[in-house]
Parts: structure tokens; sequence; C-alpha cells
């Protein structure tokens, strides 16, 4: 969380303005030019106020007389600066809204292409929930002071104008204003200062009884089974309580501030009664400006409050900025190269002296070296973290190894380009991810090559085709979000159609048809060595693993052993206690 | 989503939370000495022209002085009654909301899976977040000058009519018109932000696929077409912002309008009606000062409704949930406890089917005694998941009754039921919590060492040694920092410690690796002795060494009986499940 001192987030506030405004110069300068022309017209009105109190009432009252001529210039003169008003609002509302709404979709733009850049290695670093508030409530927070900014320029100059225009009708009322307006300045730091912590506590205690709630509900059905409604409610209550309190605490702070607000300028107001009547008394100014005077103190008050508007945005927008400048900035992107991979058919996959590790920590893999000869299958079998996943991953090149290389038909993998790599390899992960769209969507994936017909032999590959022609609109159904619809079988086997599409020349299974039933993977998983792709499997059941063409057995990162089946049976104590334990367990 | 009208949602949203209405009249009379302030300043103009400027005997600084100390001392009453006024309304409005939070969040809990499921989890959260959050903000900003402004506007009126009525109507009539454009704006702005939040919805969904999905997305080289979709939903976010900011304007600019023949038709009327002796300067002057105090509530009013809309349209998405009845409820007083003992089970010709649905359950007819081991199995979508929810009260079946040791389940307390009939669900959901704190959710009141001695009798003893920091290893989010037959083994200690006589086991489908499975196998035989024991079953090694085998296809059951009986019927569906399964291990 970024804190810091009042004035460090100020300067770094503007800093985020400054790069918004450079973003979008037309629409600022639109907006900001229609508030400091609505400042002029608010001066402006006061004076005309002023005048037609000073030339038209008083004169008419005394001589009981009106002259028509000047009551119609009076109302054309009002009704002209109302309409110029609303045209300098239109500029100024318009231009600051779009302008804020530009911004927030070009960086959401930007934010989601770097997600769709950024390695799955970088991705698991962070959260998922953090990601999503990356790319819409941080943006979102990082131009909030955009919708107030121009109406706060237009302020800046409406004081200036207001200022000058004083000090042309006269110094001493002048002073008044030389007097208020700083304090009103002064009054809105000293409000953003002390409300910044506040806002941010509150904002704090918002994203907690938010996680909880996500982890409750997530979990409805052990809270339900177990029936801990009421505990659970007890739990949320607490936060919610402080959530209360912050909330409490940010509006006690707000009652002493608008108040005192809407109260300066009346006092402005009566210092110029006062003080106007001495110098009425002593013929330094007329009527009319003293009126006018009084006038402008009353309409000064509220576009004041912009500015406050802005600064109080600012350290939630500083705060969403550096999040959202923390992924565009974050690295490890995955290049790639120009090379295609020359040939047709199944692809030969060679592991040569691969080591990798996760960020900073313990090795994961260690001089892994294996070949998956063209049109085999080959099985990865190996405890709970011997580094099967990895080693899926990097045949994927999802993420590249440490040292080492991994490559298909020899050309190394990081040679060959994006669409090359995609074209030639395939992945069912061991959790199936569904696209909310229909059952054709998800196997073709605008893929150009796939039509219908390769579809619908890809679900029957899968064994899918069944349960696809059940559904209402057989391809053109719906899935709906991750799947929802669908059992977690027939979702892996959605996903594994995917794979089979686009003909790879090698498909890697992780653990992928694990929520299918034994029958149907059976079925799965000989059509698959008919097909005559070369295939990785990471495998779990002895079905599965029986039916390699071999076996590379791992622990703790390294190779221990390559062979068949049988081979590895007899050769390798351990192995043969990793599958008979799970033979024993299934049994 | 409901399209109740506004009115009737504030209506209702305001029964919900009575506490919004405790000590209303105390806070609007605050509002009202503050707005009372207000005015002040006007009337010391009327009083300072009249009196102390345009005096008998020329401009008298005394007068004046007088009036400004009289004013001066009257702000700092408004002041600090403006202060009273805020802080008593944040207390009054958040207390509630708060309240409303966790309201919300019971009836959630309490709303029957079938309910539970139906909703977006992120849409279900939102309802204690995002939508109380809407109202709570509005009033935090809105509300407030939303409150004062009417004070404003009651008190200007007043006082301009005291001043002139003739010219108070003046003013009156030039907003007349500018009240039927808002009225007619407020209802395209209400549909514009509804746009504005659908589409935020979109946004964020497809944001989500692009982060959950990154993996398959790189994995199938698709990201240009996920980029697009991307872009399409971003740029149609901001169009409906744009287009709502464009009518919010134009009925803004309305206000504005109404301003400015407010102030010239009381310019020419003041003056006609000076010119006739009725009004003196000081009079015509105060009233130019007072409608602009008529004003700025009316544009206030104008912007704060737009915001409030949103409020209204959080709560009415609040009201929505609270309105769908927990049809799987708790009888609470009226239930009774299951008696005491080891539990039988009864289904009496049950039906089950979704609302809409085709029947996924028909004609269950069958008991099951106690303290004995059942395996349900079938392929999937048989309906063996939903007997499991059925026979857990998760749900109520569509006909026919399901006993607990011939006790109606419906018409058992939750209190009873959810403290003797435990599920084991698929997942083994755990929270982001200590093993230890995960365990303790069953039974909160258990020591440590009772949690290790648990673990011990499980045979799982040298598994949380293992653990880094034992009983209080951190588990991670949805206990991720486990593998999944490490967050079983830990869910079947919970379900231990809860210390059922009825277990109802939702087998997981995903392949465990072996070392745990032993583990799990051990831990699941002990679990189950003594207690009436369901499981729906995966692995063939639950459906052999259970007592009896109940064996359902497409929502009916086919067979029943012990496991060596029914695999020797031959061509029965048992049989050949068995067999693929043998084929699978062999």
């Amino acid at each position: 969380m970024t804190s810091g001192t009042g004035n460090d987030v100020l300067v770094r506030g503007l800093r985020v303005l400054g790069r918004a405004i450079r973003t979008e110069p037309r629409l600022f300068t639109i907006s900001a030019i229609g508030s400091s022309f609505f400042g002029f017209l608010i001066i402006a009105n006061s004076y005309v106020v002023g005048a037609v109190i000073g030339r038209v009432v008083v004169p008419a009252f005394s001589e009981r007389r009106v002259s028509s001529g000047g009551l119609a210039l009076t109302c054309a003169v009002l009704l002209g600066i109302s309409g110029l008003r609303v045209a300098s609002i239109w500029a100024r509302r318009l231009g600051a809204g779009f302008m804020q709404f530009r911004l927030q979709a070009r960086y959401r733009r930007a934010v989601t292409r770097r997600y769709l850049a950024l390695p799955p290695e970088w991705h698991q670093r962070h959260a998922t929930g953090t990601l999503l508030s990356n790319a819409s409530s941080d943006v979102e927070a990082a131009f909030a002071p955009i919708a107030p900014l121009p109406f706060a320029v237009g302020t800046i100059v409406m004081i200036a104008g207001a200022l000058v225009a004083l000090f042309l009708t006269d110094w001493v009322l002048a002073l008044v204003g030389v007097a208020l307006f700083p304090a009103l300045f002064a009054l809105n730091f000293f409000y953003s200062r002390r409300m910044a912590p506040r806002q941010i506590h509150a904002q704090r205690m918002r994203a907690k009884v938010a996680a909880v709630a996500h982890e409750s509900f997530d979990g409805a059905l052990v809270v339900k089974t177990m029936g801990r409604e009421a505990d659970e409610s007890r739990r949320f209550g607490v936060f919610v309580t402080e959530l209360r309190d912050a909330l409490v605490a940010v509006g006690r702070l707000r009652g002493v501030f608008d108040p005192l607000m809407e109260s300066l300028p009346s006092v402005g107001t009566l210092a110029v009664l006062l003080i106007g009547t001495w110098r009425l008394q002593s013929g330094a100014i007329t009527v009319t400006e003293l009126i006018s005077v009084a006038f402008l103190f009353t309409v000064l008050a509220f576009p004041v409050r912009a500015i406050g508007w802005v600064v109080g945005e600012l350290p939630r927008s500083v705060a969403g900025w550096e999040r959202v400048q923390a992924v565009l900035a974050a690295e490890g992107d995955l290049s790639y190269g120009t090379g295609d991979l020359p040939g047709t058919g199944p692809a030969e996959l060679r592991f040569d002296r691969v080591d990798y590790r996760y960020a900073d920590g313990p090795p994961v893999l260690s001089d892994v070296t294996f070949t998956v000869p063209a049109g085999t299958t080959v099985a990865l079998v190996g405890a709970t973290g011997s580094g099967k996943s990895t080693i899926a991953a990097l045949a994927m090149r999802l993420v590249d190894p440490e040292s080492g290389s991994v490559s298909l038909d020899d050309v190394k993998l990081p040679d060959l380009s994006a669409p090359a790599l995609a074209a030639a390899t395939g992945l069912v992960p061991q959790i199936p991810f569904v696209f909310d769209d229909t059952v054709r969507g998800n196997v073709a994936l605008d893929r150009p090559e796939i039509d219908d017909d390769a579809v619908r032999a890809a679900l029957r590959l899968a064994q899918a085709e069944g349960f696809v022609s059940a559904l209402p609109d057989g391809l053109d159904t719906e899935v709906g979000e991750r799947g929802t619809s669908l059992s977690g079988g027939q979702r892996q086997r959605l996903t594994l159609a995917r794979a089979l599409a686009g003909r790879p020349r090698l498909l890697v299974l992780d653990d992928a048809t694990s929520a299918v039933d034994p029958r149907v993977e059976a079925a799965i998983l000989g059509a698959l060595r008919e097909s005559g792709t070369s295939l990785l499997v990471v495998a779990y059941r002895r079905a599965s693993i029986a039916l390699a063409d071999l076996v590379v057995y791992l622990h703790q990162g390294r190779v221990v052993a390559t062979g068949t089946h049988t081979e590895l049976m007899d050769s390798q104590p351990g192995y043969r206690d990793l599958v008979t334990a799970y033979e024993k367990a299934d049994q | 989503m409901s399209e109740a009208g506004t009115f009737d949602t504030v209506r209702r949203g305001l029964s919900l939370s009575p506490e919004l209405r405790s000590g209303l009249a105390g806070t609007v009379g605050l509002a009202v000495l503050q707005m009372s302030g207000r005015v002040a300043v006007p009337i010391a103009v009327q009083q300072g022209i009249d009196h102390g400027i345009n005096g008998p005997s020329g401009p008298d600084p005394a007068v004046v002085a007088v009036v400004v100390a009289l004013t001066l001392a009257a702000l700092a009453i408004s002041t600090l009654c403006g202060y009273l006024m805020t802080r008593r309304l944040f207390t009054v409005s958040e207390t509630a909301l708060g309240g409303l939070r966790s309201r919300t969040f019971r009836h959630i809990h309490d709303l029957s899976m079938l309910h539970q499921q139906s909703e977006r989890r992120g849409s279900m959260v939102s309802r204690v977040t995002g939508d109380v959050d809407q109202i709570s903000q509005f009033l935090q900003t809105g509300g407030v000058q939303l409150l004062l402004a009417g004070g404003q506007l009651i008190v200007s009126t007043v006082v301009m009519f005291a001043y002139s009525w003739q010219l108070t109507v003046v003013v009156l009539l030039s907003f007349g018109p500018a009240i039927g454009v808002i009225r007619f704006f407020q209802k395209r702005l209400a549909g514009a932000y509804r746009t504005v939040r659908e589409r935020t919805g979109v946004m964020l969904g497809a944001v989500a696929e692009s982060v959950v999905g990154a993996t398959v997305i790189r994995a199938f080289g698709v990201s240009g077409r996920t980029a697009r979709r991307l872009d399409t939903a971003v740029d149609d976010l901001r169009t409906a912002q744009q287009r709502a900011m464009r009518t919010s304007v134009l009925s803004f600019s309305s206000g504005e309008i109404s301003a400015g023949l407010a102030l010239s038709g009381v310019v020419v009327a003041g003056v006609l009606l000076g010119v006739d002796g009725d009004l003196t300067v000081g009079r015509l002057t105060a009233f130019l000062f007072l409608v602009t105090l008529f004003i700025q509530p009316v544009q206030i009013a104008t912007e704060q409704l737009n915001e409030a809309q949103n409020a209204v349209a959080g709560w009415r998405r609040i009201l929505d949930v609270l309105d769908v009845d927990p049809d799987v409820a708790d009888p609470d007083d009226e239930g009774v406890e299951l008696p005491a003992g080891p539990l039988s089970v009864r289904f009496d010709d049950v039906s089950f089917r979704y609302p809409g649905g085709p029947m996924v359950l028909s004609d269950v007819d069958l008991t099951l005694d106690a303290r004995r081991k059942y395996a349900v199995v079938g392929e999937t979508g048989s309906g063996k998941t939903t007997f499991a929810k059925l026979l857990t009260r998760l749900m109520d079946p569509a006909e026919g009754t399901v006993l607990l040791s011939g006790t109606p389940l419906t018409g058992v307390r939750f209190s009873s039921l959810r403290s003797r009939v435990v599920m084991v669900p698929q997942d083994g959901f755990l929270f982001d919590a200590t093993v230890a704190e995960n365990i303790r959710f069953a039974e909160p009141s258990l020591t440590d060492d009772q949690l290790r001695t648990a673990f011990t009798e499980l045979g799982l003893g040298d598994w949380l040694a293992g653990l880094p920091a034992g009983l209080e290893t951190a588990v991670g989010e949805r206990g991720e920092s486990l593998s999944v037959g490490e967050r079983q083994l830990v869910a079947l200690v919970r379900a231990y410690v809860a210390d059922p006589d009825l277990l109802v086991l939702d087998e997981a489908t995903s392949a465990v690796d072996p070392a745990t499975e032993v583990r799990l196998q051990y831990a699941l035989d002990l679990v189950t002795r003594g207690r009436t024991t369901v499981a729906i079953a995966h692995r063939l090694s639950t459906a052999e060494s259970a007592d009896e085998v109940i064996v359902v296809d497409a929502g009916r059951v086919v067979q029943r009986g012990p496991h060596a009986r029914l695999v020797a019927e031959p061509d029965s569906i048992y049989a050949k499940l068995y067999a693929s399964w043998l084929e699978q291990t062999r």
C-alpha cells in the first residue's frame, strides 16, 4: 500500500493529472476553457446584478418610473449570460466526462494487453482478484480526479479574475477577498490531508468485507452442511462493524468541513456589507459596486469546492495509478522467434538438460533430459511435487527453462513464432478452462482452419459428441461463464476437443481426464493413440500409464529412469512402490 | 432483475431498515436550523440596505454592524447544527446499512443450494459489498446534499414568500418547465445508467476470462481474439458512459436556463412592483440573493437524483435477493430434534427435478439401515449427487419424503440436522486460514491437543507433523497450498471431529497422488466406522468395501445389494461399470 506524507501524495497526484492531460490534451482544453468561461460569466453576472440594482432598480424606485428599454436590456443580458453559461457547462462537463471515460478505456485496454502478453508464471504470482481490480477499480480510481479537474482549473481562473475585478472596484473590499480565498484553500487542503488516511482505512475495510463475503459464499456448501450460518454471520458482522466505524469517522470529518465551507463565503459577504457601508459613507464606492461584490461572494462559494474534490481524490488516484503502472511496467514477456516448424505429422519433443525454478524458490527441475519420439505416447510419472506439471508447461513454452533447451523436431522452442508454436502444440490442462461462449466457439476459438466438421470430429474423438448433441442447441449452446452449465467431466472433454481440433503435432495432457468416468477415459486414450500424434501424458491411473510406449519416472525434479512400464516395474523399486501404492489404494 | 418503481424500492428499503428513521425528526430539525443560517445572509443584506445604507440619515455603519453581528451569531449556530446533523446522519445511516449487509449475508447463506448456485458467486458478493457501498456512498455525499438542498429549498421559498409573494410566483413559474424536462430526462437517465451497469458487468467478465484463462489463451495462441473481445467490452462501456453523461448534462442545463429565467423575471416584476411602491430596494436585492439560494438546491437535486438512481438500483438488487424465499428453510422452533442414536434413512417415493427441468431422480423408494456403509454408484449425470443433496437436505424433493429414523427431514431443526448429518463435499473446500482453524470450523471448542489427537486417531499424525507449521500451517486461498488429496484429508478430519451419526461422502473424482491416497483410504475407513455412511463413489475400492451398493442409472435405482452379488449379475449396469474400472487399474 502506498503511503507517505500528504505533500508527497499531492505531488505524485499532480503528476498523474499531468499525464492524463498530456494524453487527452484536446478534451482537457475544451473543458478547461469551458470552465474558465463559466467562471468569467459568474463574475460578470454579479456585476450585472449590481448594475441592475444600482442603475435600473434604484432610479426606478426613487423616480417611480420605468424605462422599458432598460428593463428589456437587463432581461436580454441576464438571459444571454444564462445561455452562455449553459454552453460553458456543456463544454466543461462533456469534455471532462469524455476525457475521463477515454482515459479509463485506454488504460483498461493497456492493462489487459499486458495480461495477455505476460507469461503464465507472472499470472501465478498475482491473485485473480488483484488483477481484476487493477483493470477495473484501480483504473477508475486513477482517473477519478479528472471529472472535477476542469471545474477546479476554471475555479482558479475565476478566483484570479474575481480578485482583479475586486481590486478594480475597491482595494479595501479586495482585501476581504485576499483574506477569504486563501482561507478557503487552506481549509480544503487541511481537509484533504486529514481525510486521506480515513478514506484509505475505509477502503481497506471495504476490501476486507468483500474478501470475507467472497470466501464465505465460496464455501457456502461447507457452511451449510456444517450448519455454521450463524457463526459465519458473526464473523462477517465483526468486519461490517469495523467498516461502519471507519465510514462514520469519514462522516465526522465531513461534518466539520462541509458547514465551515458553507459559512466562510457568507462571512465574506457580511464583511463586505460592513466594510462596504463604511466605504460608501466615505464615498469610495457606489451602491452598485457594493451589491456586486456582496453577490460575488455568495456565488463563489460553490465552485471553490471543486478544488477540494480534486485534492480529495488524489490519494486514491495515486494508489490506483501506481497499481496500474505496476502491471504496465511488469517484465518477463516471452519473446518469440520467427521460424516455422518444418514438415507435417507428429513431431518429436526433446528436453535437453533442462533446469527450472520459480522466481527465487528452490529448483523445481534439475538436468531433465528425455525425448518423446514422433508419434509415440510418453507418460510422466512421479509423486506430487516431482515437477510433472512444470514439464508440461515447458513443453508448451508457457515458461522458459532456466538453462538447457526444449525443442520440437530439432527446432528450439524460442526460435518458433507464436502462431507456429500454437499450431504445432496442444495442451489440455489439469483444470479445464471454458470460455463464456458457445460449444462451437469453445472448440474452434475462431481459428480459421477449423470448420464445423473439424469441430464435430474433435468432439467425437474426445468422446464429447454424445453430451453435446443432447444439449438444447447442440453446437450453438451457450455454456455460461466458466462453463457452469456443464459437469467437470464434460468440461474436460470439451477442452480436450479444443486441443484436438487444432490437429496438434504434439499433444500434452496434464492429468486431463481425471473427472471423466473410467470407461470414457479408456475410450479417449485409445482414440488418441490411434490418432497418431505425439503424446505427453501426466498420468496417475495405471491404465493410462500402461498405455504409454515409454514412461519417464520423476523424483523431486530429476529424471530417475526412462523405459517401458514393465522395465521400470522391474528395475525401479521407487517406481514400483509409487504405482502399486496407487493400485492398493484403488482396490 | 425486477424493475420495481423507484418510490416502491425506497419505501420497501426503508421498511427493511427501520433504523434509518430513528431520530429522523432530530436530524431534519438540525438540517432546518443549518439552512436558516444560510437564509440569514440575504436577510442581513436586506436589513443592511434598507436600514443601514439607505437609512434616513445616509449610510450608517453602526446599524450595519449590529445586523452583521447578529448574522454572524446565526451563522455560528448554523455551522454547529450542520456538524451535529452530518454526524447524526452518518452514524444512523451507516449503522443501518451495516445491518443490511449482515442481514443480506445471512439471507444468502439461508437460501437453498439451488438458489445459491443459480447466482454467479461474484454477484452474490456484490449484494453485500458493492450494492450496499453504492447506497452508502450516495448517502455520504449526495444524501446529505439532497437533504440540505431540500431544507434550503423550503426555507428559501418561505422567506421569499415573506418578502414578496408575487416575485415568488414568478420564480416558481420559471422553474415549472424545468421540472417537466428533468422528469423526462430522469427516465432516460435511469435507462442509460442501467446500460452502464450492465456493460460494466460484461467488461468485468471479459477481464476475468483473460486473467483466469491466461494459460489456455497462450497455449492456443488466441490472444488476438481475446483482445478483440476485451476491446469491444471496454469500448461498449465507454460509449454507454458517454451517452449517460450527455443525457445528464442536458437535464442539468434545463435547471441552468430556469435560473436565468427566474433572475430576469424577478428583476422585471420587481421593478414593476417597486414602481408601484410595493417593494423596497433592500427587499428586491435580498430576493435576488434568495433566488440563488433557490437555484443551488435545484441544481444539486438534479445532480444527486442521478446518483440516487444508482443507489436505488443497488437497493433494488439487494431487495431482489431478500425477496427470494429460503425455500429449504429451517423449521426452527416448530421443528423437532432427530431421535438419539444411530440414524437410518428412508426415501419414500422420492422424485426430484430442477425447476422447469426434466426429472433428475424418479420414484426412489428405499431404506438404508443404521450403522451400515452404502456406496452409490452410477455414471456422470445419473443422479447420484442429487441423491446426496436430498439426503442432507441441501435440496427438498419435488415429490415424496426423505426420513431419518422415521422423522421427515423437512421437520428437523437445522441445529439438530447439521450436527448429526455431515457431508464431505467433493472439493473438500478449505478456508484461507490455518489447518487448526479449518478443523475448528466444525467444532470451535476443540483444543490444540484434541485436534492433534483427532489427526493421530485417523493415522494422520505423521502427515500433520510433516507440515511446515503443524496445526498452524496456513492452507492458502481455497486451501490451494495443499494438494487436492491433502485438502480432502483435512476435510475428512473436519467431518470426523463433527462426530455425525450419518456421514455423506461425495468422493472426489480427480486423481490423488498414491501416498496421499493410501492415507485417505485408511482415514476414511476409521471415520466411517460405526456410523451410517453413504458414499457417492467414484472408486471401485469404495464400492467393494461397502456393505451394500446402490446403482443409479438415468435417475432411477436399478440395482441394489452387496458388491459380490451385483457384480455377478451378468450384463447388469454394475457389472459393466466394474469391468471398465478393472480395465483402468489392471
